[in-house]
């Protein structure tokens, strides 16, 4: 033995080619680099810097979901509530449309419902104990069955002139990319800067990996999951002004069937199911990869509903596939 | 325990009869027998459904694809049947139950032996099938129309005065409370449940249990797609949309354990009966059915937060019970 060993502390595993080309990032890049490939040899329209931007707007309000539900299943908890956040949060924003609020307003009153909200979860999953994801069926059920009984088959189309600038509209008249997206890569980075270069990150992770043990080393665990949920509603009230703004409506049904697309993009980002793993690099690829799928099928007519069949696929193989690999490489 | 297992399903059950009272009050014909053989015969998919999930969720798992299976699988018995309008009930029946058993294998494979979550393979084939019915048919929409008058009568036949449906809906229940109650693979669920470690240093094969249930689950979900499809007379892309949803609620309502283990065949037939006579009283006392997702969503939560409070004593008391039982042994 040498004796510097005993201050070698092995934090992390040697680096090794294999290893690297086995991450889940990686992967996540050859992929987005097929997907892009496939997209341009079918269709000429797939690389143009207008279409590509303007696809954006497709999946941008989705990927800002993504982001906070990224967090919140690396802290081993789940949100299906978030897209009926954002029906309680466009209902709120539509009826004070009606009453004659201007754009500022509604915006900060569709931010305040979707933190209410959040809170609501983050209340029943930390002062009772519960597991989140039958919390969040639950007031799934619960606001998304507010907007049904305040609208019932009736829709809110009445909008101020402004409010609709930023989820229609461009970040510059002279550079195509929609403010949404924008948006969504500058909290990408705030996202992926908190998750993994502050202690509030490593305390996150320090959850999903063991809630009992961080809890033991001062980790205020269920202060932090309730933030979390605060978050994701804050995150689903921001989707809520894009999203209202740019189809410029609110019926009881918007955005149905989000909670299951977003978990979607977060778990083939690479983020663990189990909690306690995921990087917010894969989370945004995977976005990627999601969205020019969708609009490269899209582009060659390919109707929304067997899109989906793909996206079912590829989630599938992408999550078995490194578990195949590993159980014949060890034999 | 049993003690306040019964007590749980006697306060539920004690529920369910106040709240039909309550409606029987203001409208009398609610509690007409014709009215409470409609409630049943409304609510017999969702017994059966509830007690697959249940299944499914007392080995700590999930299956999400069981609406989407239902769909997948009335579409295929609806077009075999137009194709083959010889084909006698039973060749349909078996085709169902075959059918939804095969798509079922596919979870069960791929949780079970490939080792992927259970939330993340059902996920992605939930999105598969519902995918593939657009693709079979073309998405086309298939109408009474289209069916035969074998396939359609079925649902519609009353023996002794009952519906069909309450036959087949207590035919299964009744075969799967034997199967949880007194056969070895039944009682292995809840040892799975309870403590995979210790289930499976108890000689219990985990991964084959896992198959089994998603199998299962796969039969029933494609048994009640045929009976789905002829009893609406109508076979599309989006029928039974979100229906997995209201499935694991009523077994939360149940007092199905989310955490695995825990739950009974009465409970989990309480809570989807609870779902169905709210269903149905909405019309009878005039309240808009655009109430039902509310209260359904506040009667969850009402739900998990008085079992979480029955199911924490439950947990002292089994330590507590074994630590004296080991400090008698050692005297």
């Amino acid at each position: 033995m040498s004796p510097t060993q005993r201050y070698h502390v092995l934090d992390r595993p040697p680096a090794s080619l294999s290893g690297f080309l086995l991450r889940w990032e990686v992967i996540l890049v050859g992929l987005l680099l097929v997907v892009i490939a496939v997209n341009t040899a079918i269709s000429p329209y797939f690389l143009d810097i207008y279409n590509l931007s303007d696809a954006t707007f497709n999946f941008s309000e989705k990927a800002l979901l993504a982001l906070a539900m990224a967090l919140l299943i690396i802290a081993r908890e789940i949100d299906l509530s978030v897209a009926a956040i954002i029906a309680v949060c466009s209902l709120t924003m539509g009826l004070l449309a009606k009453a004659g609020y201007g754009p500022g307003a509604l915006m900060l009153a569709g931010l305040a419902v979707g933190a209410a909200c959040g809170a609501v979860n983050g209340a029943l999953v930390t002062l009772f104990s519960l597991p989140s994801i039958v919390v969040t069926i639950g007031t799934m059920s619960l606001f998304r069955g507010l907007a049904q009984v305040v609208l019932g088959d009736q829709a809110l189309t009445k909008y101020p002139a402004g409010f609709s600038a930023l989820g229609q509209g461009y970040i510059l008249n002279s550079v195509p990319v929609p403010n949404s997206f924008v948006i969504f890569l500058v909290l990408a980075a705030l996202y992926g800067f908190v998750l993994h270069r502050t202690t509030l990150g490593r305390r996150i992770f320090a959850i999903g990996h063991n809630p009992t043990a961080a809890r033991f080393s001062g980790v205020p665990v269920n202060r932090i999951r309730f933030g979390l949920f605060v978050l994701i509603g804050l995150m689903a009230g921001l989707a809520a002004i894009l999203l209202t703004g740019r189809i410029g409506s609110t019926r009881p049904n918007i955005a149905q069937g989000w909670e299951l697309e977003v978990v979607t993009m977060v778990i083939l980002g690479g983020v663990s199911i189990a909690g306690g793993a995921g990087t917010i690099a894969g989370v945004v690829l995977s976005v990627l990869v999601l969205g020019l799928t969708t609009f490269g099928l899209s582009l060659i007519n390919v109707p929304g509903i067997v899109i989906s069949i793909l996206t079912g696929i590829l989630l599938i193989v992408a999550i078995s596939a490194p578990i195949i690999i590993k159980t014949i490489k060890r034999g | 325990m049993t003690r306040v297992f019964a007590t749980r399903e006697l306060l539920l059950g004690l529920i369910v009869a106040a709240l039909m009272v309550t409606v029987g009050l203001r409208a009398p014909v609610f509690l007409t027998p014709a009215s409470l053989l409609n409630i049943l015969t409304d609510t017999s998919f969702l017994f059966m459904l509830t007690l697959a999930q249940m299944a499914v969720i007392l080995t700590r798992g999930i299956d999400l694809s069981v609406a989407a299976n239902l769909a997948l699988t009335g579409m295929i018995v609806a077009l075999t049947s137009r194709a083959l309008p010889g084909l006698p009930l039973l060749g349909i029946m078996t085709l169902a139950v075959g059918v939804g058993s095969v798509l079922g294998m596919i979870n069960g494979t791929l949780i079970a032996f490939v080792g992927i979550p259970p939330i993340v393979v059902t996920l992605g084939t939930l999105a598969v099938f519902r995918g593939l019915i657009f693709l079979i048919a073309g998405g086309a929409w298939l109408t009474s129309k289209d069916m035969n008058e074998t396939f359609l009568a079925f649902p519609r036949a009353t023996w002794l005065n009952i519906p069909s449906l309450i036959w087949v809906a207590l035919i299964v229940s009744t075969a799967l409370w034997m199967m949880f109650r007194h056969s070895r693979i039944g009682r292995g669920l809840y040892a799975v449940g309870g403590n995979p470690v210790a289930a499976r240093y108890c000689g219990i094969n985990i991964a084959r249990q896992q198959f089994f249930v998603y199998t299962l689950a796969g039969a029933i979900s494609g048994l009640t797609g045929y009976l789905w499809v002829s009893r609406y007379g109508i076979a599309y892309t989006d029928i039974a949309q979100g229906y997995e949803l209201t499935i694991i609620a009523a077994c939360v309502i149940g007092g199905v354990s989310i955490a695995g283990g825990i739950g009974s065949v009465s409970g989990a037939l309480l809570g989807a009966l609870f779902l169905g006579v709210i269903v149905n009283a909405l019309p009878v006392i005039d309240v808009s059915p655009f109430w039902q997702m509310l209260i359904s969503g506040a009667v969850i939560l009402a739900a998990v937060i008085v079992n979480a409070r029955s199911e924490k004593p439950l947990g002292k008391l089994i330590l507590r019970e074994a630590r004296l039982k080991a400090a008698g042994s050692e005297k």
